[in-house]
């Protein structure tokens, strides 16, 4: 239980996928920058190996999120991702979200978004990085081993700048941050943030 | 608050359509890879040829892919790079650097196609006609193929004698009229211009003239021997 100052955010199983999935994107995207980028190979080498560990942590990656909807906590959060409010709309359009008093809930719709970019650059990653592992087993014409190649790069980049904002907004709300790490949150600052989640019911 | 039963509570699902979209869009990207990636790569290669820093290489899609059958690049110095030229012939020459680019020089601009699906546009190479070599060492009349060796220690490859005097069969030395780059295969390679990528070794270190062809590397994976650009492999690439 939370001290009565703090409000329960997020479940151990939660935290332990969040933690287990970040640890693995920032393994895959570490080797695969060095398999990329060529002044990088030159550096590092050890290419078989590298290529072994970014392929056991991509087929690894899903692992966590799939075990966590095993919890209904994390089914309802994703429930409340997915939904978008009034207040979300007018929270993505205003310029004074953040002190207008709007009343938005559990998440912000910020991130509502992030969440739904990281889970289909997810997808997208994973599926594209298949076609890349077993071209030949999967029988793919040119063409879409191309498509493949080419989508799995760009997809690299525009999660890789998805994260960078991620770790930067993490960095400027230290209580947010506290919250994934703790699993609870302090109620003067959800009152604020999250003013319909902490009122709620 | 119970989150258990959080109520997913009004409103429009917006983030289901966000991440729907953003899959299909990805999927769609897929499926039209080849228009994609082309269009990437025109984009990436006039950057590229501004470029000083080499954060060009950043944007997908274009431009070079390198490859090595070993755990890296390997690498030989301008001064120790020997290559020999041996096996069926009437003079056994080994030629350092100074000594190849002394021989009759010819340049060559091709795209350059590999077969696993990128392309790049009118690469410019240049170095000495396969066939001057040859003549220069004496191919001996039992000889029918030429194998090529390269200083990773590994990678193998093979032509007919035929095609290895073909005009467009080069053992090149620079690339873009600098010496060729370590990841791009120098400080020597072969360019067999108008076949697929595999075909022109890299780091060559050896050309063996022999009484038998003899398939190389990757041609014991299934690639094809005569590895024609738009005529094997299952492609259809507009030829180099």
């Amino acid at each position: 239980m939370s001290p009565p100052d703090r409000l329960e955010r997020f479940t151990p199983v939660e935290r332990f996928a969040h933690r287990s999935t970040a640890a693995l994107a920032l393994v895959l995207l570490g080797t695969g920058l060095v398999l990329y980028l060529p002044s990088l190979s030159l550096l590092v080498g050890r290419r078989p190996l590298l290529e072994a560990v970014h392929v056991v942590a991509g087929l690894l990656l899903p692992l966590p999120v799939l075990l966590a909807l095993a919890t209904p906590s994390f089914r309802a959060d994703l429930g409340a991702l997915n939904r978008f409010s009034p207040a979300d709309w007018a929270w993505l359009r205003r310029r004074d979200r953040r002190t207008s008093g709007l009343l938005v809930g559990k998440f912000n719709a910020g991130q509502k978004l992030a969440a739904a970019a990281f889970g289909a650059g997810g997808v997208v990653l994973l599926g594209t990085g298949l076609m890349l592992l077993l071209p030949t087993q999967l029988r793919l014409p040119d063409g879409l081993r191309q498509g493949a190649t080419v989508v799995h790069d760009s997809a690299t980049l525009a999660l890789l700048a998805l994260l960078v904002g991620h770790a930067r907004l993490a960095y400027l709300h230290p209580e947010a941050r506290r919250a994934m790490r703790t699993g609870s949150m302090d109620v003067d600052y959800a009152r604020r943030e999250h003013g319909d989640w902490a009122t709620g019911p | 608050m119970d989150v258990t039963s959080a109520d997913p509570g009004p409103g429009t699902p917006v983030g289901r359509r966000v991440f729907l979209g953003l899959v299909g869009f990805g999927a769609a990207a897929v499926a039209l890879g080849g228009p994609v990636s082309r269009g990437l790569s025109r984009v990436q290669g006039s950057l590229a040829a501004h470029d000083r820093t080499g954060l060009s290489a950043l944007i997908p899609g274009g431009g070079w892919r390198y490859y090595t059958v070993t755990g890296s690049f390997p690498s030989r110095s301008a001064d120790a790079y020997r290559l020999r030229i041996g096996g069926l012939v009437r003079t056994p020459t080994t030629l350092d650097l100074p000594g190849l680019a002394a021989q009759p020089r010819t340049e060559i601009v091709r795209d350059f196609q590999c077969v696993t699906g990128w392309r790049v546009p009118k690469v410019r190479w240049s170095g000495v006609r396969l066939s001057a070599l040859l003549d220069a060492a004496g191919v001996l009349p039992n000889a029918t193929a030429v194998e090529f060796r390269s200083f990773d220690g590994v990678y193998t490859e093979s032509l007919t004698l035929e095609q290895a005097r073909r005009s467009d069969v080069l053992v090149v030395d620079t690339l873009e009229g600098k010496p060729i780059p370590r990841e791009h295969g120098g400080p020597v390679r072969m360019l067999v211009a108008p076949m697929y990528g595999y075909k022109s070794t890299k780091w060559l270190s050896e050309i063996r003239l022999v009484p038998k062809l003899r398939p190389g590397y990757w041609e014991q994976y299934g690639y094809a021997q005569n590895g024609w650009v738009g005529r094997s492999n299952g492609r259809s690439d507009v030829p180099t």
